[in-house]
């Protein structure tokens, strides 16, 4: 059924209407036919399973992508973009995932970048009027922010907000976020809600794409889903909750979210003593058994990803001792750490883990060329063989083993990762925030498959961000917090509240 | 598929170039002679180039190839001239041909650990790298060259009628497309230049594969370079002045990206007979030396343009948006 929202009664004006766009990428429907209406100062979620058509839908209102039909509507008049620079002349304004700002200019010049007040004589900037400003539209939106701060300087959360500044100096209207929260700390979401809340608060209307939906039950006024380059539902969100969202987007039941856990814990595989890096880890200890998926949870910056860095043999300072099935080892790279037979995930795809414009095929054999017999020459029509049986195992979706990469989809680049190292078969896998930026069917898939490894033996540390997957899929868990263990909790008998209390909350002797 | 195509355009602009010389000088370039010259000629440029794949793949890039052509082959000839006297001959001579190449196996060796262990950018060491090899080269006999009368063969030599310097080029042209294509110092130099990061995180040696590509183009200079004396008889201080340039050239006109990741030696070859026939058909018609500067100015961007708008619709075509 679709249907689309329209002007309630007392709703306010519609801010933007979108109508009818179709996109099409060489055989790929993108877009078919996509409703999109948007009122004045209120916060629309975007939602849908990766690939269902979100960032094309943005895209083209940001003016990136022309439709191949449609029009849009931005405060009832007709508009068409031949450029980006027209979309943000009508008010829209785009904060991408990642900050798309000049690193080493400061907020404010990046504020006014191409648009910047002009000095006393030609070709001059005046310097004071821009940071004035700036510090008063800052003000204006109470933003905690220094215009004189150079962006390189800034955390990511405060990156984000020179991007809103920048939007709002250019008079948006309409401001779109792609996955704003998908790298910030819990303190710097709450932050951006406050941020994103005041902006709808100043008629500002602000279309929100998030995978993580509890975000959105507390934000958004209106949800839209897509689905395959279809809107199949939009409502206003006090109608909705996530169970709904999650069948609309998916178009099934999700039933039975986290595998069941019934392993049988074997002896300890890994044990991790008196692990130390600097200020950043901490004498940190913990064992893992066979069969046992330990999940680790902190704050941003509590030091986890060092704990695995550290083991894995990145990290050349950190001391400590690791044994692996009750053999001490020593890794000094991870190369080391790969002959040994421990496997990282790496919590960034696009900058640690994938060569994303080379074949898939090369991607998934990267880390394992010595393991398939291929030390000394390569034979590509084994290589694509071993690639494409990983592929149908994952059910990885992707124009063939020798497509780049980079063509893939977010769920399907992680699964790509996935693949090198269930080629190397490590027994220790060290999975750092697996399920980022994928969507609910993909993180359905890697929950079942984290679940199949610990089956067949293996020992598995699972880091993340989202409370709730760790509750759902580990046997215990480690809490981090400011570089030392300071929890070591089994799943069954722990709460959300308890772990979040111990890795956010300082106690008074510290 | 799409990289195929790519590989079509600078091919087929080579065709053409052969083709409309063809027409306009059948008498003069469409015979053996002609053809065998210029791919004597290629012969030094194109090994170079074989070298500058690797690099450019690995997003390296290597300045210091001309000077170190200039170092290699004087240093060979002081070899030669030593073990020798004033008219070195037999052994001498192979000793001497393999310390050239000895020198450019450590000048390269030099510029990979410069790069990887110190992190310098590798533009700014070979920089520095061309000027001090440059140097060397200089000093070492007060700016003069060093003549070896009957050092012959590998310039001018045959076996079966084709010249020893084209056996050289085609053989090593098979070995740098066996290593690229299968074996891992080939595919690492892909990952690394793709994603240094990611190749790392694989478990890849970064330094020591870099080291390996940097040693790679350094043997390759050094042999370019005995070639080179042995077809002017004589070590020049000042030879290979620019070859940076020409063989960079070649390369990108074959299809590689600076930003590394890219690239193919089949491609590369193109690049670097498009560039010498053209050279040669511009002086067959009558083009001073001068004014081919300016055609060669204008290939090198038009292609370069030409690929990178391919590549921009391929894109648009690969991504299915999301």
């Amino acid at each position: 059924m679709i249907e689309t929202a329209q002007e309630k009664e007392g709703e306010g004006r519609i801010g933007l209407r979108m109508e009818g766009i179709s996109k099409r990428f060489g055989p790929v429907q993108a877009l078919q036919d996509v409703n999109l209406t948007v009122h004045e100062g209120t916060v629309h979620a975007l939602v849908g399973e990766n690939g269902a058509g979100k960032s094309t839908l943005m895209k083209i209102l940001a003016g990136v992508y022309g439709a191949d039909r449609g029009r849009i509507e931005i405060d009832g008049k007709v508009r068409s973009f031949t450029g980006p620079e027209k979309a943000i002349e009508a008010g829209v304004s785009m904060i991408y995932q990642d900050p798309d700002l000049a690193e080493h200019l400061t907020v404010a010049e990046n504020v006014f970048l191409g648009n910047e007040p002009r000095g006393a004589l030609p070709f001059m900037i005046d310097n004071n009027v821009m940071v004035n400003n700036t510090a008063e539209l800052a003000e204006n939106f109470h933003f905690d922010i220094e215009p004189g701060a150079v962006v390189a300087e800034l955390s990511t959360g405060d990156c984000q907000v020179a991007e809103i500044l920048k939007a709002l100096a250019r008079k948006a209207s309409i401001i779109v976020m792609d996955e704003p929260t998908s790298s910030l700390s819990e303190s710097e979401v709450e932050r951006l809600f406050e941020i994103v809340r005041r902006l709808r608060s100043n008629g500002i209307s602000v279309i929100y794409i998030s995978h993580r939906l509890e975000e959105i039950v507390g934000l958004a006024d209106e949800v839209t889903v897509l689905r395959d380059g279809q809107v199949v539902h939009s409502e206003p969100m006090s109608k909705l909750d996530i169970a709904t969202i999650v069948r609309h987007m998916v178009g099934r039941e999700l039933t039975e979210f986290f595998p069941a856990r019934d392993v049988r814990i074997g002896e300890t595989r890994v044990k991790i003593e008196g692990l130390n890096s600097g200020a950043k880890i901490r004498d940190v200890s913990f064992e893992v058994g066979a069969g046992e998926i330990v999940g680790m949870a902190g704050l941003v910056g509590a030091g986890r990803t060092e704990v695995a860095r550290a083991i894995f043999g990145i990290d050349k300072k950190a001391t400590g001792k690791v044994s692996l099935d009750g053999k001490a080892v020593t890794i000094k790279s991870p190369g080391e750490g790969i002959a040994n037979g421990i496997a990282f995930l790496t919590e960034d795809r696009k900058r640690t883990g994938l060569c994303l414009n080379l074949a898939c095929s090369w991607n998934i054999t990267l880390a394992g060329l010595d393991l398939i017999g291929m030390s000394r020459t390569i034979s590509p029509a084994k290589e694509n063989g071993i690639a494409e049986k990983l592929g149908r195992q994952l059910a990885i979706k992707w124009a063939g083993a020798d497509a780049p990469a980079e063509s893939l989809s977010g769920g399907n680049q992680q699964k790509l990762v996935i693949a090198r190292w269930l080629l190397t078969e490590s027994r220790f896998m060290i999975f750092d925030e697996p399920t980022r930026g994928i969507d609910v069917g993909a993180k359905k898939e890697v929950y079942g498959l984290l679940n199949k490894l610990a089956k067949e033996g293996k020992a598995i540390l699972f880091i993340s961000s989202e409370l709730g997957e760790l509750l759902g899929v580990t046997d215990r868990i480690l809490v981090m917090r400011r570089g030392k263990l300071v929890g070591n909790l089994k799943t069954s008998e722990t709460s959300q509240e308890e772990i979040m209390h111990l890795a956010a909350v300082e106690e008074a002797n510290e | 598929m799409s990289k195929f195509v790519r590989q079509l355009l600078p091919f087929g602009s080579l065709v053409l170039i052969i083709c409309i010389l063809s027409a306009f000088r059948p008498d003069t370039f469409l015979t053996m002679d002609n053809f065998l010259n210029v791919l004597r000629r290629s012969s030094v440029y194109g090994i170079i180039a074989i070298g500058m794949t690797f690099v450019i793949i690995s997003a390296g890039i290597d300045l210091s190839v001309g000077s170190m052509l200039a170092l290699c082959g004087m240093a060979g000839a002081a070899v030669m001239e030593a073990m020798g006297g004033a008219n070195p001959q037999g052994a001498s001579l192979v000793y001497g041909t393999i310390a050239g190449i000895g020198v450019g196996v450590v000048c390269g060796f030099l510029n990979g650990v410069l790069i990887t262990k110190l992190r310098l950018q590798p533009f700014i060491v070979t920089l520095g790298a061309m000027s001090f090899y440059r140097g060397i080269a200089l000093v070492m006999r007060d700016g003069q060259p060093i003549n070896i009368a009957d050092y012959k063969y590998l310039g001018e030599g045959s076996i079966l009628a084709v010249p020893v310097s084209i056996i050289i080029f085609a053989v090593i042209t098979a070995a740098a497309i066996f290593i690229l294509r299968y074996m891992k110092l080939g595919r690492y130099t892909y990952a690394i230049g793709s994603n240094r990061e990611a190749a790392f995180h694989a478990g890849v040696n970064v330094d020591l594969n870099l080291i390996c590509i940097y040693m790679f183009i350094g043997v390759l200079v050094g042999i370019a370079s005995m070639i080179q004396v042995s077809r002017t008889v004589s070590a020049q201080p000042t030879a290979g002045l620019g070859t940076e340039l020409d063989v960079i050239a070649a390369v990108v006109i074959g299809g590689a990206s600076l930003a590394g990741g890219q690239g193919t030696i089949v491609g590369t070859i193109i690049g670097t007979l498009l560039i010498s026939f053209l050279r040669n058909g511009c002086t067959l018609l009558g083009i001073s030396t001068n004014a081919q500067l300016i055609v060669i100015g204008l290939i090198i961007v038009i292609a370069v343009s030409v690929d990178q708008l391919a590549r921009s619709k391929g894109k648009e075509l690969q991504s299915t948006g999301s």
